[in-house]
Parts: C-alpha cells; sequence; structure tokens
C-alpha cells in the first residue's frame, strides 16, 4: 500500500525525523491560508499523487509570495500530472502539500527495504540525491553506500557511520546524519514498511539534515496490525476495478491488451498472460481467483473483466486441485448467463472432476469453446477475436 | 530415494484443528502411507484429544518426544504462523513445510534470522520450506501438502516451482506423457522463505533416483538466476526451465508477495537468459515443459 509524500513526512516526524514544516491542502485558498500560516517569503507547493517523478511532471513549483502560491495551487490542483510512473494519461491532482522552502547545500539519497538475498533489511544511501536512483545505480554504482542490517540487532552506531562517512556528510553534521538514519530503521521496522525512501534527504546551509520527499511502500500482509498506517490509504489514487476485485479476494490487475483471462493460482495466471502473448495477442488483466472460487466469486470476476471495454474475449484457465472443475464450470456458467457474456470465451479445464466440468459445460447450451492445453486455449482464444 | 521425505517420515501437524488444518491433513493421510506418517498433531488447548485418529499434543516438542517426528507441516493463520515456524526449529525439527499464505514479511524476516542465529551458536539446523507454499510431495509415498495427490505418478523425474498450480501443471504434463516423478516441491511465492531454488537443485542432483528435473521460477528476486549459475557448473542431468511473468508489469506485485519486478535483472526475460546461458533448455511455452524434457532423456 502506498502514501503520500505528506503523509510519510507525518510518520518521520513521529519516529523523530526532520522535515520542512508543511500543510496539505484539498483548494487553492487553503493553499494560501497554509503559506500565511507557515509564514517565512519561500513556499514549495507540491502535487500530491502516488506516483513518483512529480517535479519532472510541472508538479512542483517554488512560490516567492503569496499571489505565486496562488498561481501555483491553480494550476496543480486538478491537472493531469503526467510522470514516467503514471502512464500517458496521468493522475489527477487532488491534494496538495505547502511547505517551507528549504536552504539547499546538499542534496543526499537514502532508503530502506527488504533484501531477499541476505534475508535482512538493507539501507542504502548515496551523495547523489535529487536523481532517480536507478540511473545512479546504473551508470556509477560506486556512490550507493549499502549496509545490511540484522533485524535482531537493529542498525548499529559503526553502520550507520559507515553511511555517513560514505556519502560524504560534514563532520559537523554526522551526529545528526547517523541519529536520521537510525530513526529510519526504526520506522520502516515498526510500520510494516516495504519500501521507505528520503529523496533528497538533505543538508541544509546552517548543517541541519532534513527530509525533503519521503515515499513508503507498505506490506499488505502487516496491515491487519497498523491500523494508523491504513488510515492514510487514499482510493482515489487505486484502480477501481483493482479495489471491487480486493472485496471478493480476488487477486486482479488491469493490462493493455484484449483478453481477459481468468486463473486459479498467480504463477499460472501469469504463464497464461504470457501463452496470450506468445500466440500473438496481449493480456488485459492479471487476475488470480485463488484456491477457494465459488460460483459468486466466478461471476464477479468476470463482471469486473468485462468493465474493461477493450475485452474481445476471454480465456479461463482452471488447474482443479482443491478446487473441483464442476465447481468452477458451473460458476462459468451462471457468470456467462448472468453478465450476458457477448464476447467469445474459451475454457481450459485440467485436473480433479475435469470430465464433469467439461459436461457441464457442453450441456449449457452456450458458445463455450474448450481446450486442452494453456496453448491450444491461447491459439483458439487469439483466433476468435481476430 | 527422493529428496526431504518418504514414506518413512514422521510428521507433526502444527494447526491441525482449523479448517484448513484439517481439510488437508484428511487429504494427506488417505494418501500413499500417509496414515503411517501423520503421527501427531499441535494445539495447546486441545492436548490429549485425537483427531482423524491423530492424537493432539500440547506443543512440537512433546509431539517430538512422544512420536519421534522429525518433520513438520504448518498451517497457522498468518498473525502467529511465524511463531510456529520458530516452534518447529527450536524443537530441533529436520524440516517445518509451512503453507500460511499473508505472513508479514517483517515477522519472516525476524524468524529467519533467529533460525541463522541459532545455527551460527552450533545449534540444530532446522530447514524451512515456505512459507506461502504448496509443500512436498513423493508420490505413492508420501504427501505433505495441498497438492492434488491424484496428478502424481511415480517417477525419475524432479520438479520444483514457486507457484503451486504451475507445479500442477508441469507434474500433469509429465504423468501425460507416462513419465513419473521422483519428487515436486512448491518453495512458495513469498520474497523471505527457506529453500530456494539453488537448494532443491542441489537435492536433485545428488538424488540418484532423479534423471532430470523442471524448474519454474516467475518474476522478482534473484534465486532463480542463482540457482542457474549452481547449476551451470554442478548440475549433472537435464533441466527444463520456465519463467513466469513475460508480460508482468514492473513494479506491480502480481499475486504472490514476491512477484514483483523491483530492477532490470530480475524480470522473467532477464532469468531466461541467464538460464539459457547455464545449460538449461528453457521455454516460454508453459505448455511444452514435459515435451521438452522427454526430448532430452
Amino acid at each position: 500500500m502506498k502514501i503520500h509524500e505528506y503523509q510519510g513526512k507525518e510518520i518521520l516526524r513521529k519516529f523523530g525525523v526532520a522535515t520542512p514544516r508543511g500543510i496539505p491542502c484539498f483548494s487553492v485558498d487553503e493553499a494560501v491560508k497554509a503559506a500565511e500560516q507557515l509564514g517565512g517569503k519561500i513556499w514549495v507547493v507540491k502535487a500530491q499523487i502516488h506516483a513518483g517523478g512529480r517535479g519532472k511532471g510541472g508538479g512542483v513549483k517554488l512560490a516567492k509570495s503569496l499571489d505565486e502560491v496562488r498561481a501555483h495551487a491553480n494550476a496543480i490542483l486538478g491537472m493531469q500530472l503526467k510522470t514516467h510512473q503514471t502512464g500517458p494519461e496521468g493522475q489527477k491532482v487532488r491534494r496538495l502539500l505547502v511547505e517551507d522552502g528549504a536552504d539547499i547545500k546538499k542534496e543526499y539519497y537514502v532508503a530502506a527495504l527488504t533484501d531477499r538475498a541476505t534475508q535482512k533489511v538493507a539501507i542504502m544511501a548515496s551523495s547523489e540525491g535529487g536523481m532517480d536512483i536507478e540511473e545512479v545505480a546504473h551508470s556509477t554504482p560506486e556512490k550507493i553506500i549499502k549496509v545490511f542490517v540484522d533485524p535482531l540487532v537493529g542498525l548499529t552506531d559503526a553502520q550507520a557511520k559507515e553511511l555517513a562517512d560514505g556519502i560524504g556528510v560534514p563532520a559537523a553534521s554526522q551526529a545528526q546524519a547517523i541519529d536520521t538514519f537510525k530513526k529510519l530503521y526504526t520506522c520502516y521496522m515498526e510500520t510494516d514498511a516495504s519500501l521507505a525512501e528520503i529523496n533528497p534527504l538533505i543538508l541544509e546551509g546552517n548543517g541541519n539534515i532534513k527530509a525533503l520527499d519521503a515515499k513508503f511502500n507498505f506490506d499488505s500482509n502487516a496491515l491487519y496490525r497498523q491500523q494508523e498506517i491504513v488510515a492514510y490509504r487514499d482510493l482515489d489514487e487505486e484502480d477501481a476495478d483493482e479495489i471491487e476485485a480486493s472485496k471478493f479476494d480476488l487477486a486482479y490487475i488491469s493490462l493493455d491488451g484484449n483478453i481477459g483471462c481468468l486463473v486459479n493460482g498467480a504463477g499460472l495466471a501469469m504463464a497464461t498472460m504470457d501463452t496470450i502473448k506468445l500466440f500473438g495477442a496481449e493480456p488485459a488483466n492479471f487476475l488470480d481467483v485463488g484456491g477457494g472460487a465459488t460460483t459468486e466469486k466466478v461471476t464477479e470476476a468476470f463482471k469486473i473483466m468485462l468493465k474493461n471495454t477493450k475485452v474481445k474475449g476471454i480465456l479461463v484457465n482452471i488447474f482443479g486441485g482443491i478446487m473441483k472443475c464442476d465447481t468452477i464450470a458451473n460458476g462459468v456458467v451462471t457468470a456467462a448467463r448472468e453478465t450476458h457474456l457477448a464476447v467469445p470465451l474459451v475454457v481450459r479445464m485440467k485436473g480433479t472432476n475435469e470430465d464433469l466440468g467439461k459436461k457441464i459445460l457442453a450441456e449449457s447450451g452456450l458458445p463455450i469453446i474448450t481446450a486442452d492445453t494453456m496453448a491450444e486455449a491461447a491459439t483458439k482464444i487469439v483466433a476468435a477475436v481476430k | 530415494m527422493s529428496i526431504l521425505i518418504n514414506k518413512d517420515t514422521k510428521i507433526i501437524t502444527q494447526g491441525i484443528t482449523g479448517k484448513t488444518g484439517q481439510f488437508h491433513t484428511e487429504k494427506c493421510i488417505e494418501y500413499a502411507n500417509g496414515k503411517a506418517c501423520f503421527v501427531a498433531g499441535v494445539n495447546p488447548k486441545k492436548a490429549g484429544e485425537r483427531i482423524f485418529d491423530v492424537p493432539i499434543f500440547a506443543s512440537v516438542r512433546e509431539a517430538k518426544a512422544q512420536t519421534g517426528a522429525t518433520v513438520s507441516v504448518i498451517y497457522v493463520p498468518p498473525a502467529g504462523a511465524a511463531d510456529a515456524i520458530w516452534e518447529a526449529c527450536e524443537a530441533d525439527l529436520d524440516l517445518a513445510i509451512c503453507i500460511t499464505e499473508g505472513i508479514p514479511v517483517r515477522d519472516m524476516l525476524i524468524v529467519r534470522n533467529k533460525m541463522k542465529q541459532k545455527e551460527a551458536k552450533g545449534g540444530k539446523k532446522t530447514l524451512l520450506l515456505g512459507p506461502n507454499c504448496p509443500g512436498l510431495i513423493t508420490p505413492d509415498e508420501v504427501k505433505i501438502g495441498i497438492m492434488p495427490g491424484h496428478i502424481h505418478r511415480k517417477g525419475r523425474i524432479g520438479v520444483v516451482s514457486r507457484s503451486g498450480t504451475l507445479t500442477y501443471e508441469a507434474v500433469a504434463q509429465l504423468t501425460e506423457i507416462g513419465l513419473g516423478q521422483s519428487s515436486a516441491v512448491g518453495i512458495g511465492g513469498d520474497p523471505i522463505n527457506g529453500l530456494k531454488h539453488i537448494d532443491i537443485m542441489q537435492a536433485l542432483n545428488d538424488d540418484p533416483d532423479t534423471d532430470a528435473v523442471i524448474m519454474i521460477g516467475e518474476i522478482g528476486g534473484p534465486d532463480e538466476a542463482d540457482a542457474a549459475r549452481w547449476c551451470k557448473d554442478n548440475m549433472k542431468k537435464p533441466i527444463v526451465g520456465f519463467i513466469a511473468g513475460v508480460t508482468a508489469p514492473a513494479g506491480k506485485r502480481m499475486g504472490h508477495a514476491g512477484a514483483l519486478i523491483s530492477g532490470g535483472a530480475d524480470t522473467a526475460d532477464a532469468k531466461l537468459a541467464i538460464m539459457e546461458e547455464c545449460g538449461f533448455k528453457v521455454t516460454r511455452n508453459p505448455s511444452e515443459m514435459a515435451k521438452l524434457l522427454k526430448a532430452m532423456l
């Protein structure tokens, strides 16, 4: 689960990490009022969307007067902000963050994430803050310093100092940088984050260290024990169909193709998508109905797939293990009837009660095309939509 | 022979009284030598009772002491599953198989590091399979987990995969063309897990009753590439490889918590290329995994 920058900064402050003062706003008037309330002479007006790359897309502006705050807020609020992470249609800006302007002397990068290979928490830092870290990792990997934290020990002083030294924090600001790294690690662990990134982490003219941005991602398996984090969820930033699917315990992700697919199991679902592509078309979605699919779940899955007007055909691929093929066949027939299915449907069923399932499909009177293998199913659906 | 488990393995079920635990324990007992293999269940509140004629004990340690079991299978719900893994480890079992899906990553990080710390201090090493996995099976001997038993046949092909249904797909293809399996292992779809592809490939390489292997992976993480590099220098048996997720977009979690592309190196294309370089026969068509393998025998 992702959150907004201003929410991320609230969390960081709670764990003692310094950030600029800022106020989230939902209207232009609120933005001007926020700037008045903050005082000072320079403000930053920042679009709040979940995607990164906001600055390059024109969603972050410096204001040197209240009139400029108003003008920038007016321009940014409601815009379709396009970044490399939003897709070509962009994301509508509904929230702003108005912040004190910062006196930036140097920009660093720091992030915490879980490292699969070592099964530790990696803290990564770089002297090249404010840039795309993937780019830094690619072109100048020596400028990324990494330490691996044993969760039974925590981030040690020596490790935190290694990071501060490695990215060249001046002596006078070292203690603050070390303290910031340790607090970031604590914050990462205690909030069940899967990513906590500060880019840039800045050194101010007066030697202070501050988080100028905050990007968080949280482990969805742990949300049940993170009610404060769940409260930050902004449904406007999420795909409406994916939210709808999650209510029925379906894992759904919309994609750009025109073949809807309904599969049990995440691995088999990906393999089915890949097979569709291999035989000349593109999948319209990823959809895993899971191990306990019922008629109701299959019907909902059909409804969600068919909301996507690009869908020209549907491929159902079920490996019946614990789940029986006849149960799924009944679900498919009911769903096809209830949704008045008007696009070609290919069903491939394998495993427990396979013959019974096929019989139900055949006797339904519906124009369902059956197949024995994934490859045959993909060939048939691709041919049917052409 | 087979890897990790056989008809003589004695097994404890942690979470035997829950809905999932009951359902699958019954199926496992019905399969091959299951009745003799599943010797104990654990639930502190129901110690002394029996379920499917299996005695229930208050703790893994006691179950082990009373029955001589060396392996446990865990169906405990997510919030308590990491503690259940640790209990199996503290009881010095040989192997714990965690079926549970949805365990918080932080819990897995902590329990994995506790397990490693115990080993580093000279304690007994308990292997972990999973979590979020279907389990493993030695066909016609014993099945531990949630896979459908009837699709398997005893034979000489090893199968290893992160995904459950994709393991079944490979097994069914093999069985259909007359190739049985020595062991079929699901290592699970979570980012922090126990046994990885490389560990299973090593075991299958050493197993005299395995002639060839189907190795299936998916997007996300370094595991398949690590296994492929090891195989290049060490594996003596033919391998067919498939990676799911060529069409998966970067940055989106594809169902499995671990199926998430996080950099250039863990895409399906990148992994397929490394596997091919390392001598695997790779395919982009998951329907022909078994057919390709047969051609290599």
